[in-house]
């Protein structure tokens, strides 16, 4: 109990710093907040009154304590050039970019695991050999690549889906999951790939342990110790690796949106980005760094629940 | 066992050296222009005297693969340069005297490798503005956590070793023991961490590019390249099969050989 609680204080402090540097980042711009969002012709009253208003005339760790407070009710400031309020830009989006790297997150668990284990437990050298080449070859088609062929094979050539045409879940939920079942596991099959390899590695790792030998000697079947005894301790390694992938495939989710024209968090940042559009590409930066920390903190909980001896440390 | 071990080095460094001169070669002689355009051969399948076919402006798609992805060459060396020169200095200091500012400056890599690469470059890149130079600086910088927490954890190790204390003893330097005794040391763990670099940095430029944030038109890049065949993909498939092959097979081809380098260390 102590150590979660120590945990989680280190959980508190990590996002404030993370909250801190993000604030940090985006005031080295050079150019003048007021100027954005009032235009070049502006008088200098108008401009003033602003930044009284917007509290740009206090000092900076002022200002970060009056933006962090805001952001954690919710406002996430005003965009330069929507003028309207980034919150309201943001919710569907991230709702749906949210949706999409769940999706792939549960398909990356979902297949690589039975996979890996598949893998791991292969005797045939020749197939064996086969399968560590096959998996080398998937770890290495960048996720954008495999979207544009899955796009032309399952979208243009057998016509499973129409490219392009996405259905918000506020409309039809079924429609839109079966949309997104293309890039989620665009996003996924190099995981996929990544996970079986560090899952077949863990279990022939563990293969070769003293106590496997025990348990042969003891008149165990192979199926049996894999099952019992050796998937226990070679699953554990996979779980901090899922939490890296968690992160990866958020990433990975914003790249494809661009293949899928998914209009997710990943369209809006990268608009924002070539508009100059700053509030909203720090509250995506920040949502989405957040998002990271306290992935990696569950992971952390995880491990230490199905790990007892790293609980006793 | 044994052999295909050595097979993963072999063929990675078969197909890496294939690439690299093919790369070198696309430097001095492409086949084509890149830039040449031929309004009579618009989107063209591919054939002997164009191997990859043309794109939407009839430019040879064969030479611009190899412009291309010795734009991403160039990058990637720089980034790995950057990461690998930096994370060294920072990961040999901190490895060998420890003390406070190792402990913080740890703690500070171990929280930058726990982000996505492309999601950080994305954020300097916004600050920074798009382009070549901040696309290299940007990676660069954000590389030398990976390279310095490997150093360090080599130069901790060697530290206590009994052939540094006799060389403390004799009064060696302390720059000459780092450099000197300890560095050359840790090729065997440095080596494959390059070479994986290597295959990071060209798949996040060519992500990068791919977003439009990398290298700029009208320099062509695998990345820029892959999001322009899209448009065309329904009446010109080759173009992006054989922008995207390229890129596969590059990073296979050098993450092959990581691993095999990185199978190779555990050997020994």
């Amino acid at each position: 109990m102590k150590n979660i609680a120590k945990k989680f204080l280190a959980l508190i402090i990590t996002l404030f710093i993370v909250s801190l540097l993000a604030f940090l980042a985006f005031q080295i711009i050079p150019g003048d907040p007021t100027t954005k969002l009032l235009g070049t012709e502006a008088t200098e009253e108008a401009k003033l009154a602003l930044r009284i208003q917007l509290g740009l005339d206090k000092p900076i760790l002022l200002r970060y304590w009056n933006w962090l407070s805001a952001f954690l009710t919710g406002d996430f400031g005003t965009s330069y050039s929507y003028h309207m309020p980034v919150r309201e830009m943001l919710s569907e989006k991230l709702a749906i970019t949210a949706l999409l790297t769940l999706f792939s997150f549960v398909l990356t668990v979902a297949l690589s695991i039975p996979l890996g284990i598949l893998a791991g437990s292969v005797r045939n050298e020749s197939l064996d050999r086969a399968v560590t080449a096959l998996d080398q070859v998937v770890m290495s088609i960048p996720s954008f690549f495999i979207g544009i062929l899955v796009c032309f094979f399952f979208g243009k050539l057998f016509k499973f889906f129409v490219p392009g045409d996405f259905v918000s879940y506020t409309q039809d939920w079924g429609a839109c999951l079966s949309y997104l079942l293309f890039p989620a596991l665009s996003v996924a099959i190099p995981r996929i790939a990544m996970t079986v390899k560090m899952l077949r590695g863990s279990i022939l790792k563990e293969l070769g342990q003293d106590y496997v030998r025990t348990a042969q000697s003891r008149g165990g079947n192979r199926a049996f110790i894999l099952r019992r005894h050796v998937l226990r301790n070679a699953l554990l390694p996979v779980i901090t690796f899922l939490a890296v992938s968690a992160a990866e495939i958020m990433t990975g989710s914003i790249i494809i949106e661009q293949v899928f024209t998914i209009p997710g968090v990943g369209r809006l940042l990268l608009a924002s980005i070539s508009n100059r559009d700053f509030p909203v590409v720090q509250a995506i930066v920040v949502i989405l760094a957040a998002w990271i920390v306290v992935v990696n903190f569950v992971a952390d909980l995880l491990y230490q629940l199905v790990d007892p001896r790293i609980r006793l440390r | 066992m044994k052999k295909t071990r050595n097979s993963f080095f072999y063929i990675g460094g078969a197909l890496s050296l294939v690439m690299t001169l093919l790369i070198l070669v696309g430097y001095i002689w492409t086949p084509y222009s890149p830039t040449q355009m031929d309004a009579a051969a618009i989107n063209q399948a591919p054939t002997l005297s164009h191997l990859l076919g043309t794109d939407n402006f009839g430019r040879d798609i064969f030479s611009r693969v190899l412009e291309g992805a010795g734009t991403s060459f160039l990058i990637a060396v720089c980034v790995v340069a950057i990461g690998c020169i930096c994370g060294i200095l920072i990961g040999s200091l901190c490895g060998y005297y420890g003390g406070i500012a190792d402990a913080i400056l740890t703690r500070l890599c171990d929280s930058i490798t726990a982000f996505p690469s492309v999601l950080l470059a994305l954020v300097v890149v916004s600050i920074m503005g798009p382009g070549t130079y901040n696309i290299i600086l940007a990676l660069g910088l954000l590389f030398i956590p990976s390279f310095a927490r490997i150093v360090r954890g080599e130069f901790a190790r060697c530290r206590d070793l009994n052939y540094i204390q006799s060389a403390k003893l004799m009064g060696v330097g302390n720059a000459r023991i780092l450099f000197r005794h300890i560095l050359p040391n840790t090729r065997s763990v440095l080596l494959p961490t390059i070479t994986i670099g290597f295959n990071n940095a060209i798949l996040s430029e060519a992500s990068m590019s791919f977003l439009g944030l990398g290298i700029q038109p009208p320099h062509a890049s695998l990345g820029s390249m892959l999001s322009d065949s899209q448009t065309y993909l329904g009446s010109a498939p080759w173009y992006a099969i054989g922008v995207g092959g390229t890129i596969v097979l590059l990073i296979l081809g050098f993450s092959l050989l990581g691993e095999g380098l990185q199978q190779r260390a555990r050997r020994t």
